[in-house]
């Protein structure tokens, strides 16, 4: 299943950031499908970027002085959400594929203390609700203040690509550039050592997805009856999951690994439309 | 209470009503222009 994920991941990464000779001329994509975002964290400044991120989507519309509130959006993400939670995280997400890439770096491994994990909802609200919304300019324009400060997909998507393809935007790079080139690094750094730790602990869009993890249709199930409790499915679980006592915690990815080395089947993956009662395992 | 079946068609109507109020063309406009704070530089 983990190569599975990884092609997928890999096919998701390439779909949305098709327009290749963008990473050559240093232009972005202008074409229609921009009108639309992807699920996953890909910065729509990226010279590949087919689509919109959410993200960054969503702090336009709210920092736009027309708009307090983004019905687009937010109706985007709640139905990405209900359908599918996590699972956008553990498979179509580029920036979580590069940090899953960096962590197979043979290194010490180490874990994030379960309360960290709830600053990503901080960082949703301040950073990419609050700031857009009302920290405006003369002109009532809200600062998308997620991307401008912290993301570190849009400086390695598109912000050192464009500056190494543009020489006028090589001119006017200043103390923002080196403090998000900080942002990255320490993530970079922070990805061999721990597993997806942007994700964890930063990323608002994981926050959103991780809200409808417990009602969401693609979900996980836990057969009590069938656990031996041999505790090999907390144990694999990267994201620091106990699955027996919460299998839609908030922090799973449903990257499948607990389903993988239950020796007993009593973790399925299902889909769930209605009440729940006509439950259908698909692996 | 079908409450997914809820939820998707509530998400559905908000992107419905937010393309027709205009939200799309906001995010058009600033997904097809080089967003300087993206790249580290607004």
């Amino acid at each position: 299943m983990a190569n599975k994920r990884k092609i997928i991941q890999g096919i998701t990464t390439f779909v949305y950031n098709f327009n290749l000779k963008g990473f050559f001329t240093g232009e972005i994509y202008t074409g229609k499908l921009k009108n639309a975002c992807v699920p996953g964290l890909n910065c729509y400044s990226c010279p590949g970027a087919a689509g919109s991120c959410p993200i960054g989507a969503l702090q336009s519309i709210l920092g736009n002085y027309k708009y307090q509130f983004s019905f687009y959006i937010f109706g985007f993400l709640m139905l990405i959400g209900t359908i599918l939670g996590r699972f956008v995280c553990g498979y179509l997400c580029p920036f979580g594929l590069f940090q899953e890439l960096l962590y197979k770096i043979k290194s010490k491994k180490f874990k994030i203390k379960r309360v960290f994990v709830y600053t990503k909802y901080f960082i949703l609200a301040i950073f990419v609700i609050a700031l857009p919304l009302f920290h405006t300019n003369v002109i009532g324009l809200g600062d998308p203040a997620f991307c401008k400060y912290i993301c570190p997909a849009g400086t390695i998507e598109a912000g050192i690509p464009l500056v190494l393809l543009n020489k006028p935007l090589q001119g006017i790079v200043g103390w923002l550039f080196g403090w998000k080139l900080f942002i990255l690094i320490v993530f970079i750094i922070g990805s061999v050592f721990s597993f997806r730790p942007f994700c964890k602990l930063i990323c608002p869009l994981g926050a959103i997805y991780s809200l409808f993890n417990k009602v969401s249709v693609f979900r996980y199930a836990f057969d009590e009856a069938k656990c031996i409790n041999c505790n090999k499915c907390v144990e694999t679980c990267k994201m620091d999951v106990i699955p027996h006592l919460n299998v839609n915690d908030i922090e799973c990815i449903r990257c499948g690994e607990c389903i993988e080395v239950c020796p007993t089947n009593a973790l399925t993956q299902i889909v769930v439309l209605g009440d729940g009662k006509k439950n259908e395992e698909i692996n | 209470m079908k409450k997914r079946v809820a939820l998707i068609l509530l998400a559905v109507f908000m992107m419905v009503f937010g393309i027709y109020r205009g939200e799309m063309a906001v995010v058009f406009n600033k997904a097809v222009n080089i967003c300087l704070e993206c790249i580290g530089i607004g």
